[in-house]
């Protein structure tokens, strides 16, 4: 029975901001949210930095154009040259809807992909998930966790800590 | 301007006070009850025909081209035609998905799911036509830059390569876009399942999805860029389509309006086929509370903007064709519309241009039977756009002596029927086993979503 650490539900998404507010102030920071959808705010609250995303997106994007014209320039103007309607073999006019297509999909591999990485995605198995009551959080509740490897983590005084600050139901996320 | 804007806002997205819950019990619903007598039903029809699909492509390739009608100006017959059509009806999902979204448009949220999934299967069915078409299906590989040993590449000057290229990342970039959509959802729908099995699938493509905030930061950006990348996607690949035309000498195709106005014509078309499904899936779910009126009547907001484009294109052409002063271009649009074809226009001209005129009335667009109707005659509409550019154009070409008339065989109509088979298969499954109305979604534009909702309704926590 390992112990990962505390999670805790409250009622709606604003008593979440709030709540994530105390404990990201009281110093914590290896904490999470869950809500059913993305709320509005909490990021502030629970003072996560801005997403690194857009620039992996810009690497597709910039890799995907390279490649584009890599290959056209390679494959008809230099290794089998195609005559054609008088254009000039390497015609960079002729070449722009494949170069804009595969940077479109350069893009959004590596859009979703580093999405996923920057998630941790796939994760099948994750200890919260043996919480029953977690089952709500893809649904209609709302809650919280703070995690055991946290530097202020301490089991008596977080747990007393989530209760003062409005906590409901306070669980511990265990091993099977 | 803030007044208006305000007045705008104010129209709630889901009817009825509803809780969280209850939204998700709405839109499971479907996939938790036993399949219903209409859905088995439809689905074994649409089965069978997408099996007459498949062995007429069987047909097809055993005995070759010849089992069509095209003929000898009319290389280009129903392959391209349905093609056009199917990849256009694909449009609608993006445009609601991306182009909305960036927009902000709120209501989008209900139908952009059912809207995406209508893309991609429309696209499934678009592919197999240029991939059957190809008369020496062997050589199909010809199609991509594969190394091989005749050293050999494709011509990346070619409009039909930027046509493999354009409709095969649209593919790719609508199903990771929808997928996208759906995790969360999936991680919904595994963590209400009842059985191991449902458990077990369901888990397995939620990859995980915890709801975590952190994760929902990443997420969003990430919708947020696919969205933004979409939208300049959808617009190019009408128009890549549009230079399989445009960029050959033929009178009645070599016109640079062609782009923007196959792209109004592929939203018109696909607007109307995601308004045909979802009057259909609204009645038959009880979906009344969340797709309301208000979305029906701003997509026949769409249709009759759209339309209208489509009917000044039509116009347009003509204007072209009697302002170049070249003979020939005049003789291709009089031949248009006055020629062995004139029935094919005229019935293109009454269901696309004059049909959604209808919608000029708030009476009639927001009433569900004719909307329902309407929809169907700018679906049939639209296909015979396409028919009419490619057929009319060819049949009559630079010799007389080669003029000839096209009619499709029956293997051409029945591969076309089979190709909705196809279409309606995938659809039905999709209706009975996926979050039809996207449910985070749904919620996040929910009033009692947003923070401030509480701190002047303290009263009634849910």
């Amino acid at each position: 029975m390992t112990f990962h650490g505390y999670l805790c539900e409250v009622d709606n998404p604003k008593e979440l901001v709030t709540l994530s507010k105390k404990v990201c102030d009281s110093g914590y920071t290896k904490f999470d949210t869950y809500s059913p959808f993305p709320i509005h705010g909490i990021d502030k609250a629970m003072g996560i930095p801005a997403s690194i995303l857009p620039w992996l997106s810009l690497t597709g994007c910039i890799i995907g154009l390279s490649v584009a014209l890599i290959l056209q320039i390679w494959t008809n103007g230099i290794d089998y040259k195609i005559p054609l309607s008088g254009k000039p073999y390497i015609s960079l006019p002729a070449f722009i809807p494949v170069t804009f297509e595969l940077t479109i999909l350069f893009t959004a591999f590596f859009t979703v992909f580093g999405m996923f990485a920057l998630n941790k995605l796939p994760t099948w198995y994750q200890p919260i998930f043996n919480n029953k009551s977690f089952k709500k959080a893809t649904c209609s509740g709302f809650f919280l966790s703070i995690s055991c490897l946290d530097n202020n983590f301490d089991e008596i005084k977080t747990h007393s800590f989530l209760e003062k600050a409005g906590a409901k139901n306070i669980e511990r996320i265990e091993e099977k | 301007m803030d007044i208006i804007n305000e007045e705008i806002q104010r129209v709630p997205q889901v009817l009825g006070k509803k809780s969280f819950k209850k939204v998700t019990d709405i839109i499971a619903k479907p996939s938790e009850s036993p399949a219903p007598k209409w859905w088995v039903i439809g689905l074994l029809g649409s089965m069978s025909l997408a099996a007459l699909l498949f062995s007429l492509i069987g047909y097809l390739i055993w005995d070759g081209v010849g089992v069509w009608g095209l003929n000898n100006p009319v290389g280009w017959g129903f392959a391209i035609v349905n093609f056009v059509f199917w990849v256009g009806i694909g449009h609608a999902g993006t445009l609601i998905s991306a182009i909305l979204f960036l927009f902000r448009q709120k209501w989008r949220t209900s139908i952009n799911r059912f809207a995406e999934a209508m893309t991609i299967f429309a696209v499934i069915c678009a592919g197999i036509f240029p991939g059957i078409h190809v008369g020496r299906i062997w050589a199909a590989y010809y199609l991509f830059p594969i190394p091989n040993s005749m050293a050999m590449w494709p011509n990346f000057k070619s409009a039909l390569l930027w046509d493999v290229f354009a409709v095969s990342t649209y593919f790719t970039v609508s199903l990771l876009f929808w997928y996208v959509g759906l995790i969360p959802d999936l991680a919904t729908f595994r963590d209400r399942a009842t059985t191991k099995v449902k458990r077990f699938t369901y888990g397995l493509f939620a990859l995980g999805w915890n709801g975590s905030n952190r994760h929902w930061m990443n997420y969003e950006k990430a919708y947020l860029i696919l969205a933004a990348i979409a939208t300049p996607l959808v617009l190019s690949v009408h128009s890549i389509v549009s230079f399989d035309f445009a960029t050959s000498n033929l009178p009645g195709w070599h016109t640079t309006i062609f782009p923007p106005y196959f792209v109004a014509g592929a939203v018109f078309s696909g607007f109307a086929m995601v308004l045909t499904l979802l009057i259909i899936a609204r009645k038959i779910f009880k979906l009344e509370d969340l797709i309301t009126i208000r979305h029906l009547e701003n997509m026949n907001k769409f249709i009759l903007a759209t339309g209208t484009m489509v009917g000044y294109a039509y116009a347009m052409e003509f204007f072209m064709a009697w302002y170049s002063a070249n003979q020939y271009e005049a003789f291709a649009f009089i031949n248009r519309a006055f020629g062995p074809y004139a029935w094919a226009y005229w019935i293109m001209v009454s269901c696309n241009v004059i049909s959604p005129q209808f919608f000029w009335f708030k009476k009639l667009r927001t009433n569900i039977p004719i909307m329902f109707v309407i929809s169907i005659f700018v679906n049939i509409g639209m296909w015979f756009e396409r028919f009419v550019i490619t057929v009319t154009s060819l049949h009559r070409d630079f010799l007389p002596s080669s003029w000839d008339y096209y009619i499709p065989t029956w293997v051409d109509i029945m591969t076309f029927v089979g190709s909705f088979g196809l279409f309606f298969t995938l659809f039905l499954l999709f209706l009975k086993y996926l979050p039809i109305i996207s449910i985070s979604e749904v919620k996040g534009v929910m009033e009692i979503a947003d923070p401030h909702y509480y701190d002047h309704h303290t009263e009634d926590k849910q």
